[in-house]
């Protein structure tokens, strides 16, 4: 099958029933939602019709031998019957010897495949905490439910802030403890768009179970889409507490100073409203639209004593996205709204809001 | 030869001829004739008493715990109840009840009376055994009334050195259980190798005692590795030492290494003794030779080295290296082999035998099904694709506890069953004691079985509540181990009944060859009134059923001891 049609009918149940998203369970697995739940399932089975096989086997001479050797009156003895015998010894020596070998084999080839993940894969951190789960796409953004596209190999790199915690996806049959002080790594690639539960196997502490949460396959294409809604920070935060967390994200905070320590820029405590001195000796005042000019095009009014190494960001930043860093500049800044009472009332940065990790 | 055999059919009824019936239980009396004894008998006695309660004692946790999850969310406790009841069914049932079960209980009784011996090589070590086993249940049951642990009988770190409770109180009884289990192994070592009787060479055995000896070299050689690792856990937490918090400078991971290099051979310090009453049983009541005994006995000794070789088979999804995984998978599959071939063996010897579904053996069997499907399951758990799924889930919890309780404590009760006759000297209800075996083996079923298919489809263990779609086969394993805990009281009730009120048993009711059915039922102190005629272990002809003495007593023998 071709990747097109094999995507395509991965995609119709979804699409077409969406309470149906998921494939049907059996009495033994979940429903099988990556390609190592496949992989594994063939494990799982072959190993299970070996298992039958050899205790319906043994079960089953037991049973026999108790009805057709019973004792039935005291003094009976057993009859005569060799007491070893060395080719059946070895018979039966050499048969679990050569179905351990076998299944020891097939488990090391499927183990491999799902401990090397593929190049390219879409790196996701993941770090376990006493009682959730935070995930960090590559863009910054973190949810606390996974979010994955489908048919893309997806990278999970993992680390705890406690104790050891261990991630589960059982529709993805992948499991990897979470450990603190390290970092630990599992892959997946998800074949069906779909919410399947995610869950923490390592035993942590009062909140354990509830330390659950899901997983959700994007159909294709639609996982872009909701990573940049999701990434909307101006739907759930204040303009300001929006704007810190851009200020981190995009990298600001790492040359200009939020506690005014020097650094490679200005520091932004105390710049909004300012009066500052560009490379060729003008003076502006520091407002709204002298930020956002020097967001997008940052050499046009350097301010005089700093290098020329700020890169512009426009067309990596939209308008909403400004605004909310302005909104935070002003909330770091005495000179913000020009209210000479601001200044003794609140001497200390009032409005900075409090560090989001 | 007519007046020898019957010397011998009198000496074998022995119980009855010796005036005023003097035996080990009532030679003397007084607590301080109990407390001090070094009498094997007396404190392997003690030793099952106290493994008794304590397997009550883990029992009423394990059905704390059942109720608990019979519904999703809170039901009769809270989480942290919930965390310390398994917690303590775990850590009581492993160091209490499970490891020293069948060595120290049974293993004490039988051991010395298989050599013919008089008793163990070091009868005060095996009462400092008793006793410090004694403090190290005390430890264990004060940490409970001081409000117990919530880190699961694993106590790995960081969890448990972080945590609130009485982590330090049971990990140092734990240290000192270790001890108790060391000197067991020493002296079965020591027993073994010196008091075997002239003629008794290594391949002369009894299989229980290749069962034991095994075990104890686990014993001796795993047990120093726990001590050392609750130790540097307890420096850990008081002293504030890195060893294993990251926060410190450790390393989490190092201590499961540590913990499993003792904890999985401790899983054949626990299942080792119980083959080998199974090899002793299955012979016996079906009354033909064991087939294939050196397979057998090297078997055991193959079991004990490969113990220490697979430990990292708890560790797959570690994060230790994938090399490392590799190894211990393939190293894992090793120890499969020669289990497989025991049941093999056990299985040829039944056939055309002449098998007697006596309460013991009933156990016996019911041991082989059991036996038969946690170790099944367990090529699930060492195939490397597979077990990365099932790690930690209810399907690792059903496939341990099918070998620790469906192999080990059955073959526990089926060795007490077994003994017991010659331990009490009374008979029991066959009837009831079948009734009492079929309702565990059902329960048992029924508690287990449930947890696979839960556990392969998404339950992860040690969850105090769940999603709906959990909550059949939760509810089906709750009314098994209520089934389970029945035919336990029953079990329990028989034997009782048996002390009570059972009929005087004879020196051989099963029709036993090995040394120990010479002895009267009960043993007399010095265990043997006359020479100890040493036959094959497994050699039944010469033993004829005696309808006046309701026994089994010996027409033929081959050579006297001494």
């Amino acid at each position: 099958m071709d990747n097109a049609a094999h995507r395509l009918t991965g995609l119709l149940p979804a699409v077409c029933f969406p309470f149906l998203a998921q494939l049907p369970d059996t009495f033994w697995m979940p429903s099988q939602a990556s390609t190592t739940a496949r992989e594994v399932d063939v494990v799982f089975y072959l190993i299970y019709w070996i298992s039958v096989v050899f205790f319906a086997l043994i079960v089953g001479l037991m049973t026999w031998f108790v009805v057709r050797y019973r004792r039935r009156r005291p003094h009976d003895a057993a009859q005569p019957a060799p007491a070893h015998s060395t080719s059946l010894e070895i018979t039966w020596t050499a048969i679990p010897v050569i179905v351990s070998v076998l299944l020891f084999v097939v488990g090391f080839k499927s183990y491999m495949n799902m401990v090397t993940p593929p190049r390219g894969a879409y790196e996701i951190a993941v770090t376990g905490q006493k009682w959730n789960w935070l995930f960090t796409y590559p863009n910054g953004h973190i949810s606390n439910e996974l979010h994955v596209p489908v048919d893309r190999p997806v990278l999970l790199t993992m680390t705890s802030e406690d104790v050891i915690h261990s991630l589960w996806i059982p529709a993805f049959r992948v499991k990897m403890d979470v450990v603190p002080g390290r970092y630990n790594r599992t892959w997946f690639e998800a074949h069906t768009p779909g919410t399947f539960p995610l869950l923490c196997t390592e035993y942590c502490g009062v909140g354990h179970a509830d330390m659950l949460t899901t997983v959700t396959v994007h159909p294709s294409g639609r996982f872009e889409t909701w990573l940049e809604a999701a990434s909307n920070l101006f739907d759930t935060l204040p303009p300001a507490e929006a704007g810190a967390l851009l200020a981190r994200r995009l990298g600001c905070v790492a040359c200009h100073s939020v506690d005014g320590a020097g650094g490679i820029g200005p520091s932004f405590v105390d710049l909004y409203g300012s009066t500052v001195t560009t490379r060729d000796g003008k003076q502006l005042v520091a407002d709204e639209n002298y930020i956002r000019r020097s967001i997008v095009d940052p050499m046009a009014e350097l301010v005089a004593g700093y290098d020329p190494v700020m890169p512009t960001y426009a067309g990596r930043i939209k308008d909403q996205e400004i605004t909310g860093i302005i909104a935070y500049l002003k909330s770091l800044s005495r000179h913000a709204g020009g209210d000479a009472e601001l200044e003794t009332a609140a001497p200390a940065e009032p409005g900075v809001p409090t560090e989001v990790r | 030869m007519n007046t020898g055999a019957a010397t011998i059919a009198d000496r074998s009824n022995g119980a009855a001829g010796r005036p005023h019936g003097e035996n080990y239980l009532n030679c003397a009396s007084g607590w301080r004739s109990w407390l001090f004894t070094l009498d094997h008998k007396r404190i392997g006695v003690m030793y099952l008493a106290a493994i008794l309660f304590s397997f009550f004692l883990g029992g009423i946790f394990a059905l704390l715990v059942r109720t608990e999850l019979i519904s999703p969310g809170h039901t009769i406790m809270d989480a942290d109840s919930y965390n310390r009841a398994f917690t303590l069914h775990g850590a009581i049932m492993t160091f209490l009840f499970i490891i020293p079960g069948i060595p120290a209980a049974l293993g004490n009784f039988v051991l010395p009376l298989l050599l013919g011996a008089k008793d163990v090589a070091l009868p005060r070590l095996n009462l400092a055994s008793f006793h410090i086993y004694a403090i190290g249940a005390v430890m264990a049951v004060a940490a409970i009334l001081l409000g117990g642990v919530d880190t699961g009988w694993t106590f790995y770190t960081p969890y448990s050195t972080t945590t609130s409770g009485q982590v330090v109180m049971v990990t140092l009884a734990v240290f000192v259980l270790g001890f108790s289990s060391i000197f067991t192994g020493i002296n079965f070592i020591v027993t073994i190798h010196k008091m075997r009787p002239a003629g008794m060479g290594w391949f002369r055995m009894p299989l229980m005692l290749w069962a034991l000896y095994a075990t104890a070299i686990i014993q001796v050689l795993a047990t120093p590795v726990l001590a050392i690792t609750v130790l540097l856990l307890v420096a850990e937490r008081v002293l504030g030492i890195g060893v294993f918090d990251p926060a410190l400078g450790g390393d989490p991971v190092l201590f499961q290494h540590f913990f499993w290099f003792y904890s999985h051979p401790a899983v054949y310090i626990m299942i080792l003794p119980a083959m080998g009453v199974i090899s002793e049983l299955i012979s016996t009541h079906s009354r033909k030779t064991i087939f294939g005994y050196r397979a057998i006995a090297y078997s055991s000794i193959a079991i004990a080295v490969f113990s220490f070789l697979v430990w990292g088979h708890h560790m797959f999804v570690s994060g230790q290296s994938p090399l490392a995984t590799v190894i211990f998978s393939a190293l894992t599959f090793s120890v499969s082999i020669p289990s497989a071939v025991k049941v093999f063996n056990w299985l040829a010897t039944m056939y055309k035998g002449a098998i007697k579904l006596e309460t013991p053996m009933v156990y016996a069997l019911s041991f082989i099904f059991l036996f038969g499907i946690g170790g099944l399951t367990g090529l699930f758990l060492a195939t490397l694709a597979t077990d990365v799924h099932l790690h930690d889930s209810y399907f690792v919890v059903a496939h341990f506890h099918y070998t620790m309780m469906g192999g080990v404590v059955i073959a526990f009760l089926a060795g007490i069953f077994h003994w017991w006759p010659k331990m009490f000297g009374r008979l029991f209800s066959q009837k009831w004691g079948n009734i009492g075996a079929v309702l565990v083996f059902a329960g048992f079923n029924l508690t287990f079985f449930s947890q696979f298919v839960m556990g392969s489809k998404g339950m992860p263990r040690r969850y105090y509540s769940y999603p709906p779609e959990f909550e059949i086969y939760h509810q089906l394993s709750t009314y098994g181990s209520y089934l389970l805990a029945v035919g336990l009281f029953v079990a329990a009730g028989v034997l009782l009944h048996s002390l009570l009120a059972g009929r005087r048993a004879p020196a051989n009711p099963w029709g036993g060859a090995t040394l120990e059915w010479q002895a009267a039922s009960p043993p007399s102190h010095h265990n043997f009134d006359g020479p100890v005629i040493l036959t094959d272990p497994y050699d039944y002809s010469g033993l004829v059923w005696d309808a006046a003495a309701q026994g089994f007593v010996r027409t033929a023998h081959e050579e006297v001891v001494r």
